[in-house]
């Protein structure tokens, strides 16, 4: 049983017919091919997944694909181009915000949600507003140095 | 130019393609026509398996394939073990890929389903019948050893695998002469390593021309390949092993696993590609876990705090089976690191290495340097308690003195360099110690239980002579090899064997070749993680690949300036001892003008069209590096927290460190292992530990349950360093990865029971939960 959907990722239609039960992040790295979007968990703890929906950031894994249907999606490769970066790439790359990788995409796309919010965050707010991602590898604090460089390179401060 | 480079934190070049969500882990990695795995899974921690009827899996919708243990029998070879250590009595009972007649802890492989999309091969799961017969379950290893428990495999008998002793000095005699002695008995609890990404394996086999190609998380490609071929039979050189990005390991991505053997297993039967991925819960329950040690310590002192005798028995849990590297870790990588930093002439340890019904053990970061570090830091607390000094003191008075070319310690080994006195005063001119007292003091007096933590250490990296991994049973090398490339325009290829995964060797490898040939960092490109296209080498763990594949790049970077000197003579017409070396020039002495670049002698030596008398066209050079001894790098750190006495609730609210690793390359990517490393290290010490029920049960099972740092439990940690170069290393590294790990746990410990000591608090396992905090605090009061 599949149900026809059609989603905007990075700003192009994604068609498909899929399971009702598929997860959206499942639609987002499969039938879309964008693999930025990454699955660490399966208990929606970890935060790797971490799009925008409609302008507010999801987990997508706990978001099914035919929830989505008709909605809007940006992932890691829709808020640059990959080479003139965004200011939060650029202030992780600048700020050793990341080792394996693997979080990063979905750290980048919570902390860009975090700045909407509160453009000028505290390290502490900072450090509150990424609960929900879990790095293993930098034990944090570069990826609050990141997030507290982007906010200012972005004006908040 | 080249200092400029080397030694300063430039930005990672692996960076944009990870920011961007541009890199490919092997998950990320589609071929055409791949089919995916799912894997049954054990619900029991110990049973007969009496039948598996796999019939009603196979009409699934998607369901290509269904494979039992049956089906494997005598195709897979069992999974081995590859660290024998000698003189220990080891048992390697048989690992099957899929259990056929037994399982030892839940997780283990019963049975695979390949099918056209992962949903379907998860569906069809459910409709495999097995029928287990549930045995007895026994969780503890102290108590796997004992008479009367359940036996997991037949020919171990008291399920113990081995039993491993260490003596250096006469420690019955210290103990009977000392005027204090104090002991404890030290929990490790199970460690998840928790790597972000999740295993995984992408299995493609050609028929026609009889390879295997695996994409594999693994920390170590080449070793991946020689195990694959042990069990798949396929002859290594026609196995190709790609580890492409990978997501961190910490250890977990060492191992050869059974679900890499099967995926291939299934490529293999079906023809086509075959992908398995774990999920969150599985790497819960299947993907090795580290530390589970239960540590019965005495030390030995003078009634002045002097150290003189350490004791121990230690269970260390094995879990089902014996893991790729498991009985190396509790025991070389551990005993022989029980002098620590400190004087101490006597010391004694025995090690069982006991099978217990959980998912197998084996190195997680630090891997049995934290679990001696921390017995050593608490019995050294102890000892200060006992006598009455402040625990800085006490640490000061035993550490051996500064050395800059060898000491040897009674566990046998040699250290390389150390000052641990001067790390030891850095940390606490750093933290302020003397004020933190007087704070901690004014805190009592006021009610507040606030406690400072203080630890030194010494690990044992860089791993390593390989003739020693012989002799203590590694069943490989521990050499590195690299290759360095030059093209006609003058840029470079540097190939490594070792394999990266977050370290981010890819810039610090290239600044080495930067430093030695005066070339542009963005000019060298760091070529790993495949065996087809990089040179034998065996993997990144143990801090070792900065030190060991550092070394061997630097030696063939001195290799390729020695060929560019002699055509540099050649090219200009003087002696090879008349020409000067600076800063990626080559030039006759006394004239400078008269030089080539290192970009001259590079297409040169491509193009050949003028070459000296014999020598070969190319400039190339690789390298084999043996090192001749381990590295020890070494620090102090120190914690301070607040434990609210009504909610047992611990707020870190300092920690600082100062770690000596030696020279570095570059310090904003040692800095970045320092923070990781102390984050990981505090975990086990408040929050993480893997907790089974006593049916073997993952009690722990997801992130909701096991308790991981997260940003907003930490204080920004306060880093700086001392530098003591290793005397044997040809640029003077020694490796930081595992430091933070090995210090932050007893450091975080020591003071939690340090602001506990004025209500009475003696002893508590870790993780220090509030839970347990409070409910030790309310047995004190009650007199307990």
């Amino acid at each position: 049983m599949t149900v026809p959907v059609e989603i905007t990722i990075n700003g192009k239609a994604c068609a498909g017919d899929v399971e009702e039960r598929q997860l959206l992040v499942h639609f987002i790295r499969e039938n879309a091919g964008l693999t930025g979007t990454k699955v660490g968990c399966d208990t929606s703890q970890c935060g790797t997944c971490t799009v925008q929906l409609d302008g507010v950031s999801a987990k997508a894994c706990t978001v099914l694909t035919v929830q989505a249907s008709g909605s809007s999606v940006t992932t890691i490769e829709g808020i640059s181009d990959g080479v003139d970066l965004h200011p939060l790439q650029e202030a992780f790359w600048n700020n050793h915000g990341l080792q394996c990788g693997f979080c990063t995409p979905g750290m980048i796309m919570a902390a860009n949600e975090l700045l909407r919010n509160n453009p000028s965050p505290t390290r502490e707010e900072i450090r509150h507003g990424l609960e929900g991602n879990i790095c293993r590898c930098t034990g944090y604090q570069n990826i609050v140095s990141a997030v507290e460089d982007a906010a200012k390179a972005m004006g908040g401060r | 130019m080249t200092t400029r480079i080397f030694g300063s934190g430039i930005r990672r070049r692996e960076d944009p393609r990870l920011i961007t969500g541009r890199a490919s882990y092997t998950d990320d990695i589609k071929l055409p026509g791949t089919l995916h795995a799912a894997i049954l899974r054990s619900p029991y921690a110990h049973a007969n398996i009496k039948a598996v009827d796999a019939s009603g899996a196979a009409g699934q919708p998607g369901v290509v394939a269904v494979y039992t243990g049956e089906d494997t029998d005598g195709v897979l070879n069992g999974l081995p073990c590859a660290w024998l250590i000698p003189g220990s009595d080891l048992k390697t009972p048989a690992h099957p890929a899929i259990a056929k007649d037994k399982v030892r802890y839940v997780g283990d492989a019963v049975a695979v389903v390949v099918a056209e999309s992962r949903y379907q091969a998860e569906d069809a799961l459910e409709h495999i019948a097995v029928d287990y017969e549930p045995l007895d379950v026994v969780v503890s290893p102290k108590a796997a050893a004992q008479d009367g428990a359940p036996q997991l495999h037949e020919d171990v008998p008291n399920n113990i695998a081995f039993t491993w002793a260490l003596a250096g000095g006469d420690t019955d005699a210290a103990f009977a002469d000392a005027a204090v002695t104090v002991s404890d008995t030290i929990t490790l609890p199970r460690l998840i390593a928790n790597p972000m990404e999740p295993r995984s394996a992408l299995a493609q086999w050609s028929a026609a021309s009889g390879e295997l190609t695996l994409w594999n998380t693994t920390q170590n490609p080449h070793i991946a390949r020689f195990v694959t071929c042990v069990v798949t039979g396929v002859p290594e050189h026609k196995i190709r092993v790609i580890a492409p990005e990978v997501g961190g390991g910490f250890g977990s991505k060492i191992p050869f696993y059974a679900d890499e053997a099967i995926t291939a297993f299934c490529s293999m039967k079906l023809g086509v590609p075959v992908k398995w991925t774990e999920t969150r819960s599985e790497n819960y329950l299947i993907t090795t876990q580290g530390r589970d040690h239960i540590e019965e310590v005495e030390m030995a002192a003078t009634s002045d705090g002097v150290i003189t005798g350490l004791r121990t028995t230690v269970y260390a849990g094995m879990g089902g089976y014996l893991s790729t590297a498991a009985p190396g870790v509790p025991t070389i990588l551990h005993g022989l690191m029980y002098s620590g930093p400190y004087n101490i002439p006597n010391i004694s340890g025995t090690v069982y290495g006991v099978f217990n019904n959980g998912a197998p053990v084996d190195a997680y970061r630090g891997a049995g340097r934290p679990e001696a570090t921390m017995l050593l830091e608490r019995m050294v607390d102890l000892v200060a308690a006992a006598v009455g000094q402040d625990p800085a003191e006490v640490r000061r008075k035993n550490l051996i003195p500064k050395f800059e070319n060898g000491h040897d310690v009674a566990t046998g080994i040699t250290y390389d360099s150390g000052d641990y006195e001067s790390a030891l005063d850095s940390c606490l001119s750093a933290a302020g110690y003397e004020a933190l007292r007087a704070e901690q003091a004014q805190a009592r007096a006021e009610g507040r239980c606030v406690g400072v933590g203080v630890s030194s250490y010494v690990e044992i990296c860089g791993l390593g002579p390989s003739q020693v991994a012989g002799a203590v049973g590694f069943q490989g090398g521990l050499w590195e090899s690299a290759i360095i490339r030059f093209y006609p325009t003058g840029k470079a290829n540097v190939m490594v064997g070792s394999s990266p995964h977050g370290q981010g060797e890819e810039t610090t490898f290239a600044q080495i070749v930067a430093g030695e040939l005066g070339v542009d960092v963005d000019d060298v490109e760091v070529i790993h993680g495949d065996t087809d296209t990089t040179p034998m080498g065996w993997g990144t763990y143990g801090s070792r690949t900065t030190a060991v594949s550092g070394a061997a790049i630097t030696v063939a970077a001195r290799k390729i300036k020695e060929k560019s000197r002699a055509l540099a003579a050649h090219l200009l017409e003087a002696a090879p001892e008349d020409i000067e070396y600076e800063d990626g020039r080559f030039y006759v002495r006394g004239s400078p003008d008269q030089h080539k670049t290192i970009q001259d002698i590079a297409l040169m030596a491509n193009v050949a069209w003028n070459m000296p008398e014999g020598m070969e066209p190319g400039l190339e050079a690789s390298a084999f590096y043996d090192p001749p001894n381990f590295t020890y790098p070494f620090g102090a750190h120190v914690a301070v927290v607040e434990v609210d006495p009504e909610t047992g609730h611990i707020d870190l609210q300092r920690y600082v460190a100062v770690d000596d690793c030696g020279v570095q390359i570059n310090p904003m990517i040692v800095e970045g292992q320092v923070h990781g490393g102390v984050v990981q290290g505090v975990g086990p010490a408040l929050w993480e530990g893997a907790v089974y029920d006593d049916d073997g049960q993952l009690v722990t099972g997801s992130m909701l349950d096991y308790a991981l740092p997260r940003a907003d439990l930490l204080p920004d940690i306060e880093v700086s360093s001392n530098s003591t170069p290793s005397p044997h290393h040809p640029l003077g590294v020694k490796g930081i990865g595992e430091a933070g790990t090995i210090a932050s746990t007893p450091t975080v410990y020591n003071a939690v029971m340090d602001a506990l000591r004025p209500l009475g608090v003696t002893r508590v396992d870790m993780p220090l939960t509030p839970e347990k905090v409070w409910r030790a605090i309310n047995d004190a009061r009650n007199g307990g």
